[in-house]
């Protein structure tokens, strides 16, 4: 029963990790950016959460939201947009700078010790079925995960501005030409990996309530490494691999003895290496050459 | 002629700055002895990612071997006996002058950076990136926990210390063997993959093999600025050589211009530089005027400020052009 609660456990914060991955992806397939800067968005939405923690939780949650929706919008308007079209290392290294600022700032403002959210705790608790303990948090984060999967997917596929951020994807200068707005696309997509990256911050803080200024970090990067490893061309490829980023994490921690969990990271990591050079282009990337990268 | 200049020009600029080091108060000297190691770091990571044009997150792996292999071997027998009892008994007994240290520093970079790089120089863009990421993660997992290799969590103390004039030494012979591999046929078979991959592949050239020699190099030039690192500080921990040591020399890198030499020592000079003087900002200095930043403003303003010299110079200050006199002419 133990293995069937660690799986459960391991899809729980897979569906987190896929969520981050989404957000990544989305932007990557329009602007070929890596935004290093995106778990700074979930560290805002956890510091707007603990700054609201006595106000009822749909406020803090409109407005966590709201501030992590702002700050991804103006992250394009003013750095990002100058940068369109400059080469991968320049963008990669202004969201790094972008990432490090942001994170300075916060260390100014609220401090290194961190700031402890209280809105959602409840979720924490659990319900018993038979000998397994679900968290309500893990329902809600699988819950929270497939819809808003399923949203963006209905998003891509059956609306206009969809339509025009799949063609932004495939070729971003033919799809200009033939009329898609380049800035309104591109905004659109950093709004909707926005609120991503507040979905996350909410979930996030159920599970673990102290946000501190790298709080996004580690996230994010496991997040992108998993983007990598599923494969940058199809947005669905790059959920998966965040979600088996997450879930490897959580399964392979829990079935590892103790005595050798600290070396749990070079397991991971060990994985990805083996993936990448076995299949470089993706693990659930189709076998032929993708075209379609949103 | 146009190599001595190109090579002349950042040697000088090394050579002055280690001079101006040695007129301020030791405090300030400290600072100048940081820009000079970052720079022998930022161009090791040159000779890799600015000839193949592949990006790497992984070079702080090497630098982190280097660091603690050269720092481990010039503590005294005795004292690493009693202070790192765990060591394998070769590096417990093992005890070597500076110097030799950071040959054999780079050495054994150099090896490690071999035996990644045999597995890694097939793939190329992101993946390679996020492959070589993994490899930091685990030597930055395997340093942190494995007594055998160092002192885990723990910082390693009492390192014997180098002097402003050894830093710079070492400095120049990082950026001699940068240029002189960037001169060679092998640099420039390098390059010639980074402008047209598949044009260089039709003219002969293997791809692969040259990523590899670079890497190597790079790997091996890594550990010996990470072994400059641990006697310029004296002192050392894992978290010292991850993740914002990564950023902030790519981060120097690109500011500079990822394509030459000349852009690497500028850029890691330049942010050492502006680094230092937001530093000392916060505790008022006079320019004409006195400017007092506010207490932890300086990394605010300094990742401000790359993000800025990006936005507005996408290839770098220097444009990624070598040195050149005709570059001095047209300043002015």
């Amino acid at each position: 029963m133990t293995l069937l609660q660690q799986l459960i456990d391991a899809v729980a914060l897979g569906a987190l990790y896929g969520l981050v991955a989404l957000g990544i992806g989305l932007v990557f397939g329009i602007m070929r950016l890596i935004n290093l800067a995106y778990g700074e968005l979930i560290t805002a939405g956890g510091y707007t959460l603990a700054i609201l923690s006595g106000q009822s939780a749909v406020v803090a949650i409109l407005a966590c939201v709201a501030v992590v929706v702002a700050l991804s919008l103006v992250m394009e308007r003013v750095a990002f947009r100058p940068l369109r079209g400059a080469s991968p290392a320049t963008m990669l290294v202004a969201t790094f700078a972008i990432s490090f600022m942001l994170q300075n700032v916060y260390l100014l403002k609220f401090g290194s010790r961190g700031r402890t959210v209280g809105t959602l705790g409840g979720l924490n608790g659990a319900i018993k079925v038979g000998s397994l303990n679900i968290r309500w948090i893990s329902i809600v984060a699988l819950v929270v995960g497939a819809g808003l999967l399923a949203a963006t997917t209905l998003l891509l596929n059956r609306t206009t501005i969809g339509l025009q951020m799949r063609a932004a994807a495939a070729d971003f200068r033919t799809a200009r030409i033939l009329g898609v707005r380049a800035n309104r696309v591109i905004s659109f997509s950093f709004l909707v990996s926005g609120v991503l990256a507040a979905a996350v911050a909410v979930l996030l803080t159920v599970q673990d309530p102290l946000v501190t200024p790298d709080y996004g970090v580690s996230i994010t990067l496991f997040a992108l490494i998993g983007v990598v490893v599923g494969g940058l061309d199809r947005l669905s490829s790059a959920a998966l691999g965040g979600f088996a980023i997450g879930f490897a994490n959580s399964f392979v921690g829990a079935r590892l003895p103790t005595s050798s969990s600290v070396y749990l990271p070079s397991v991971i990591y060990g994985l990805v290496i083996v993936v990448l050079v076995l299949r470089p282009a993706g693990l659930f990337a189709p076998r032929r050459r993708a075209v379609e990268r949103v | 002629m146009k190599a001595v200049v190109q090579l002349a020009g950042p040697m000088i600029l090394i050579a002055a700055v280690a001079a101006l080091g040695t007129t301020v108060s030791a405090a300030h000297q400290l600072e100048f002895e940081s820009a000079l190691v970052s720079t022998a770091i930022v161009v090791s990571l040159y000779v890799f990612i600015g000839n193949s044009g592949v990006i790497s997150f992984g070079q702080m792996s090497f630098v982190t071997v280097g660091a603690f292999l050269s720092g481990i071997l010039t503590i005294g027998a005795e004292q690493k006996s009693f202070v790192l009892p765990g060591l394998f008994p070769i590096l417990r007994h093992t005890h070597v002058g500076t110097p030799v240290s950071l040959v054999l520093a780079a050495l054994v970079g150099g090896a490690y950076a071999l035996l990644v790089g045999l597995v890694l120089m097939r793939l190329s863009g992101l993946p390679a990136g996020i492959a070589t990421f993994a490899v930091l993660g685990i030597t930055y997992n395997l340093f942190r926990n494995w007594e055998k290799i160092g002192p885990a969590a723990q910082a390693l103390n009492s390192v014997p210390g180098m002097s402003i004039w050894a830093l710079m030494v070492g400095c120049l012979i990082s950026v001699a063997a940068a240029y002189a591999y960037q001169r060679s046929r092998f640099g420039r078979q390098l390059r010639a993959t980074r402008e047209d991959p598949a044009a260089a592949q039709a003219s002969g050239i293997d791809v692969y093999r040259q990523r590899l020699v670079a890497f190597t190099l790079s790997g091996a030039l890594a550990a010996f600025g990470g072994g400059l690192l641990v006697h310029e500080l004296g002192s050392i921990t894992t978290d010292q050589v991850y993740l914002e040591l990564t950023f902030v020399t790519l981060a120097m890198l690109v500011v500079g211009g990822v394509g030459s030499l000349w852009g690497a020592v500028v850029g890691a000079l330049l942010v050492s530089g502006v680094d230092s003087f937001l530093g000392d900002a916060e505790n008022t200095v006079h320019i004409g005027f006195r400017l007092t930043l506010p207490e932890g403003s300086r990394l605010v303003l300094l990742g401000a400020l790359m993000a800025l010299v990006l936005i507005l110079r996408p290839s770098g200050l220097t444009g990624s052009r070598e040195f050149s006199l005709s570059w001095v002419r047209r300043r002015r």
